[in-house]
């Protein structure tokens, strides 16, 4: 069992509220996965510049890091640490080189996610622990997806907790067991898709990523998925511009969506909604089986 | 009568419930802001009424037992499992395994229903406005499933002897389940059971058609002993 949620704003006034809801909404399904939690956000992005998402493990010295990472980077880079994890803001075209000099230089420290505008925080422990160490309720954005964890496919980790992100500005959480992830890890391997860890919800990610590198779109990315993966799934997906979700067609793991005017917003258990605002006059429906739910942010 | 209010935005789903079966001298109950909470009026064993104002999470009105239970809003997975006696309506959709194992009572859904709705029923009647998901009525025992829209696939799979009347399409049968001819006889038990449901004369017995247990899975057969 976990529990997952997500939330597309269509309304952007609500956009600075959207870490305070997306934090009540992960901490109601602590019942449902209390021993990790994560959570992606969408938030303010510079066109030519791309965030990286570390995990630095505590007693990491950020002044040596942001050394590190102002060689690379050829420059001054924007360094915000929360918790355990540190954002660096890095002109994009030097991504490669702080990339290689963080794999050389900082081998404690784990690249979670990177993208113009997602930034991922995980963490072991209670969701809303986790969600008031790195100050969710504060953030703002676009749209934002949080997972909390009972582990059943491999440890109760950091590295196993999602989100999980396998491509720029894309990340997954998922409800549910994949019971084809080796193979389909092997297979994607070859492809060149990244893993760091044995998980199989890190593969359903890797899977969406090669497809979306093909030039899919995500709502035809999902659709193959239907096929190529085998298992039970509900996963909830962002991507820079959109939110996706999708559910094997056993449909043994639960959802709930709920969609206004205003925004659209996913729940594992319907109790997870119910401080959104409108709530009690949205559409509230239960995502049909094998049947792919997209929405995309206007450009 | 006097109703009894309570409200879960104060009182514990644990005190609501400890209450409904405790206090016999209420037959009439209001339940406000369920906020999709769990377990909410289950185990009922009295000829209350329990109205609910809002959403409600799993389980509700599981076990039920004489009691009327209405639901305005949605319910969450296995809405009014195992019920023995008594009524169920929600004004909105059931999730899952609505009305899963359930003995006896009438449970209705005034919108939809999805996957595996009635699921190893064991007598009661269910009557769903909308439509119904995949699965349902697996391994269905006894009762009635009477389904106003469209059923999903696998309908009715390893079923025993539930009678199934569906007035729209069928997305497949399951395993052993077919249709069978809809005789005067079944329409005057359709009937009565739209008309428990609210629904008398609201649609046409004819339009719907009967499905049930081919009886071929009851018994051993030397034919199949490749498959074990």
């Amino acid at each position: 069992m976990c529990g997952i949620v997500g939330l597309f704003l269509k309304d952007k006034t609500l956009e600075p509220r959207l870490g305070e809801l997306l934090a009540r909404m992960l901490e109601v399904m602590s019942d449902r996965g209390p021993d990790s939690a994560g959570f992606a956000v969408y938030g303010a992005g510079r066109p030519g510049f791309v965030k990286l998402s570390l995990r630095a493990p505590a007693g990491v010295d950020a002044e040596t890091l942001a050394a590190t990472l102002r060689g690379a980077a050829g420059g001054e880079v924007d360094l915000l640490v929360r918790d355990s994890h540190v954002i660096v803001e890095i002109p994009a075209a030097s991504e490669a080189a702080v990339r290689a000099a963080l794999a050389a230089g900082h081998p404690e420290i784990t690249l979670v996610g990177s993208g113009e505008r997602m930034e991922i925080y995980k963490e072991v422990g209670l969701p809303k622990a986790v969600a008031e160490r790195f100050g969710l309720a504060t953030m703002t954005g676009s749209h934002g997806i949080g997972h909390t964890r009972m582990a059943t496919e491999s440890a109760v980790t950091t590295n196993g907790a999602h989100p999980f992100s396998t491509g720029p500005d894309q990340c997954l959480v998922h409800n549910g067991s994949l019971s084809n992830h080796n193979d389909m890890r092997r297979v994607l391997a070859r492809d060149g898709i990244r893993f760091e860890t044995e998980n199989d919800s890190e593969v359903a990610a890797g899977y969406l990523t090669s497809r979306l590198a093909k030039g899919e779109a995500l709502g035809d990315a999902l659709k193959s998925a239907l096929d190529a993966l085998d298992g039970f799934y509900t996963f909830v997906v962002g991507t820079e511009s959109g939110f996706g979700v999708l559910r094997d067609p056993i449909a043994c793991k639960p959802a709930v969506m709920a969609e206004t005017e205003h925004y659209v917003a996913f729940g594992s258990e319907y109790r997870a909604l119910v401080g959104l605002p409108g709530i009690e006059t949205a559409r509230v429906f239960e995502p049909e089986p094998a049947t792919v739910y997209f929405w995309e942010r206007a450009a | 009568m006097t109703t009894r209010v309570i409200d879960l935005a104060t009182n514990t789903v644990r005190e609501l419930n400890g209450a409904l079966h405790a206090d016999k001298a209420h037959l009439h109950w209001q339940v406000l802001n369920p906020a999709g909470r769990h377990a909410i009026a289950a185990g009922l064993d009295a000829p209350a009424t329990v109205e609910i104002d809002g959403h409600v999470g799993y389980y509700c009105a599981g076990m039920n037992k004489h009691a009327s239970v209405l639901i305005r809003g949605n319910a969450g997975v296995g809405l009014a499992e195992n019920m023995m006696s008594g009524r169920v309506h929600v004004t909105g959709d059931a999730s899952q395994a609505a009305g899963a194992t359930a003995h006896g009572g009438l449970l209705v859904v005034d919108g939809n229903a999805s996957a595996r709705c009635g699921i190893s029923m064991k007598g009661v009647d269910i009557v769903v406005k909308g439509s119904i998901g995949h699965m349902s009525a697996f391994m269905a025992q006894a009762g009635t499933l009477t389904v106003l829209g469209d059923a999903g696939e696998s309908l009715g799979d390893s079923i025993y002897e539930a009678r199934l009347f569906v007035r729209g399409s069928v997305g497949s049968l399951g395993a052993d389940c077919i249709e069978k001819e809809l005789r005067d006889e079944h329409k005057a038990l359709l009937f009565g059971k739209l008309e428990a449901a609210g629904l008398a004369g609201a649609v046409d017995v004819s339009d719907f058609r009967r499905y049930g247990s081919a009886r071929t899975l009851y018994h051993f057969h030397v034919d199949n002993v490749g498959a074990y």
